[in-house]
């Protein structure tokens, strides 16, 4: 387990390298004017010119100045420096204010795919053919059919505007309150697909042999699906909730643009609407360092859910 | 109907299957699985259940612990009496507390029929917590002594390690432990070596021979090998398309079978006294249970057959040693020794 562990950091940090070198290469390279392209649509004065030339090593051509370029980038990250975007304030400080919005709309999401999603997963899974099943069958299939670009605005008129339960928008510094509606929306995607598979798994292992021999035992039904089961079950979901996990603290950039919030999403949008280099470089470098971290968890956790799988 | 190979005691059979009738309903159509089973078990004795694959061995057994899935099974009819009481009249909490304390049942495949998740002593000692109400310490210590009787060497270092972390032959060791936690007085051993290599097949067949004798309980072993039961068991009750078609004493059954079948069966494990002999096996397959022939199920694989055996079904007869042939023929097959 621990060589795994290992294994995979040592992946990792080669992911880590691959992807930035990618993302930095897409955002700098082959571009015309680099400076430009770093400064955007709006024009660059010969000082800011001189300016950027010297901070980003520009004076340094071709692939070799390229590469010290993106080696120097390199350097600043490790040393936790992420640099500063265009609009010259310091990237760490924006995502520092950026992920706890982003946090907490992605827990918000989670609890409400647990919660509903989860729950009726294995309801739909014990009764299947029922009546909750094929209800939940085809709400889970609309919610699926529907993309979040259509769904957050949708909720975001009825729930928000022409029913004003809920904040329209999340503004500055949002309450947990203002992130209820998003998180739902935002939610609804893990809860719908968590949904389907702990029902599939439930009325898997429902049918598995095991079951049988617990029944043989002379065990209530209670503790048959209960214990065994749900033991059973839950490890294919517990796997996915860890990825999705994963997914949702790299920021919603659709639900967060929608309703206003000012997460990781909404920032890298605007970086990228902007075309503020530095910025997307950041956030997406710290992204897939997020993202790979969240894998490794996923990985580990699955082995210790499910005793048979050892990672040698 | 008592069956008549061994006398009914004063107070009954132990267990007793009586007319059982099953059928599964699917959306193909109904296959009748079990059609008119009648066994008995006294205390102290080994049945062996035999036949081929799909004649209903399992079905009936699980039928015996009130486990199948209904649906898509569906009892038609018939009695499953144990100690005097019709189980089938039963509510299904009355059930559960006779499964596994008065009639457990091992399976096949240990490694699918135990849980993956848990460790095997947690399993083993289920039963003794849930069921006999054992603290933690007192349901722990039973457990290795379960593991200790199964012949599981260093029982106390095992009780954490996992079914897949076992040999099959450990592994259904581990099953037999969970079926005797709770002093079960029936075992049904649903082809409890098949999955096994042959010399570990013979170690099971003896602790099961061993633990029956030692624990004074009553064993049911279904198997579809004839080779597995010569040593093991009292009496053979041979079952065909859900019909038990004879049912008799070992020694009397290998002696001179009375159906064709059960000749079939035999012809076809090598003997160890006819050298160079070709294996006969019988022709043809087991029929469609959801449109079985008319007549004599057998009828169509049988080198007996006569036009009789198409038009009526045989009735159980009774030979003169007590023992049944569901078979119009059965005189004539029985004293037709040229095998
Ligand atoms: N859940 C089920 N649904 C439909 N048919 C079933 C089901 N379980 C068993 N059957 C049918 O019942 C018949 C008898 O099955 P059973 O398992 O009792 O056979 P068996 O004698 O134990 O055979 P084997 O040696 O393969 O274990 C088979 O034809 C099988 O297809
Ligand atoms: S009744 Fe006829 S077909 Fe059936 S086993 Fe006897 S001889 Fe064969
Ligand atoms: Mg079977």
């Amino acid at each position: 387990m621990l060589r795994f562990i290992l294994r995979r950091l040592l992946q990792m940090v080669l992911a880590f390298f691959g992807t930035t070198l990618i993302v930095y290469a897409l955002m700098f390279a082959g571009q015309g004017d680099p400076i430009q392209a770093l400064a955007g649509e709006r024009p660059v004065t010969a000082a800011q010119r001189a300016y950027l030339t010297e901070k980003y090593h520009l004076d340094a051509t071709g692939v070799g100045g390229f590469f010290y370029r993106y080696l120097n980038y390199l350097g600043g990250l490790l040393r936790g420096d992420l640099g500063q975007s265009l609009t010259g304030r310091q990237i760490g400080d924006i995502l520092a204010a950026a992920w706890p919005v982003t946090v907490k709309l992605a827990v918000i999401a989670m609890a409400v795919t647990i919660l509903v999603g989860v729950t009726a997963g294995v309801i739909a899974g014990i009764r299947r053919a029922g009546v909750f099943d094929h209800a939940t069958l085809v709400l889970t299939l609309l919610v699926l059919g529907i993309p979040t670009i259509v769904l957050a605005p949708l909720a975001q008129y009825f729930l928000g505007v022409r029913w004003p339960i809920f904040p329209p928008t999340a503004g500055a510094q949002p309450s947990l309150w203002a992130l209820l509606l998003p998180g739902i929306v935002l939610g609804s995607l893990s809860l719908a697909t968590a949904l389907r598979l702990t029902r599939t798994s439930v009325s898997e292992n429902l049918r598995a042999d095991y079951v049988r021999t617990a029944r043989s035992k002379g065990l209530v039904r209670r503790r048959i699906v209960g214990v065994h089961v749900l033991r059973n079950s839950l490890i294919p979901v517990v796997t996915f909730l860890g990825v999705e996990l994963g997914n949702l603290m790299s920021g919603a950039i659709i639900t967060e643009g929608v309703f206003n919030i000012p997460g990781v999403g909404f920032n890298l949008f605007r970086g990228i609407r902007t075309e503020d280099g530095p910025l997307v470089v950041g956030i997406v470098s710290v992204l897939v360092v997020v993202y790979l971290l969240s894998n490794l968890v996923v990985d580990v956790l699955y082995a210790v859910l499910d005793p048979r799988i050892r990672y040698e | 109907m008592p069956t008549p190979v061994s006398p009914t005691p004063p107070d009954g059979h132990l267990l007793e299957v009586r007319d059982l009738h099953v059928e599964f309903r699917t959306g193909e159509g109904v296959a009748r699985v079990i059609n008119g089973v009648s066994y008995h078990l006294d205390a102290g004795e080994t049945l062996a259940v035999l036949g081929e694959s799909g004649s209903g061995k399992s079905v009936t057994a699980q039928a015996i612990m009130g486990i199948l899935d209904t649906p898509p099974a569906h009892v038609r009819s018939g009695e499953i009496r144990y100690q005097g009481r019709d189980l089938l009249t039963l509510g299904e909490e009355e059930r559960r507390r006779i499964r596994g304390a008065e009639i457990a049942m091992i399976f096949q495949d240990a490694l699918s029929a135990l849980n993956p998740v848990f460790p095997v002593g947690w399993q083993i000692g289920e039963s003794l917590r849930q069921r006999a109400g054992l603290s933690r310490a007192d349901a722990r210590r039973r457990t290795v002594e379960l593991m200790d009787l199964v012949r599981i060497p260093a029982a106390a270092k095992r009780l954490g390690d996992y079914p897949h972390q076992f040999s099959g032959g450990m592994r259904q060791r581990v099953m037999i432990a969970m079926a005797l936690a709770l002093d079960p007085k029936v075992l049904i051993a649903d082809e409890p070596t098949t999955a096994l290599d042959v010399t570990v097949q013979a170690q099971i067949m003896d602790l099961l021979a061993d633990l029956r004798r030692d624990l004074g309980m009553a064993l049911i072993l279904i198997t579809h090998d004839l080779g597995v039961v010569a040593g093991v068991a009292d009496r053979i009750a041979v079952m065909y398309a859900g019909r038990i078609i004879e049912h008799a004493d070992v020694r009397a059954l290998y002696r001179a079978p009375a159906h064709p079948y059960t000749k079939g069966l035999l012809e076809s494990i090598p003997r160890l006294d006819v050298r160079g002999q070709a294996l006969s096996t019988i022709r043809g397959l087991p029929p469609n249970l959801m449109r079985i022939p008319p007549g004599c199920p057998f009828h169509p694989r049988c080198p007996y057959a006569r036009q009789v055996c198409v038009d009526e079904v045989p009735h159980d007869l009774v030979l003169g040693d007590g023992r049944t042939s569901a078979c119009h023929f059965a005189q004539e097959v029985h004293d037709d020794r040229a095998r």
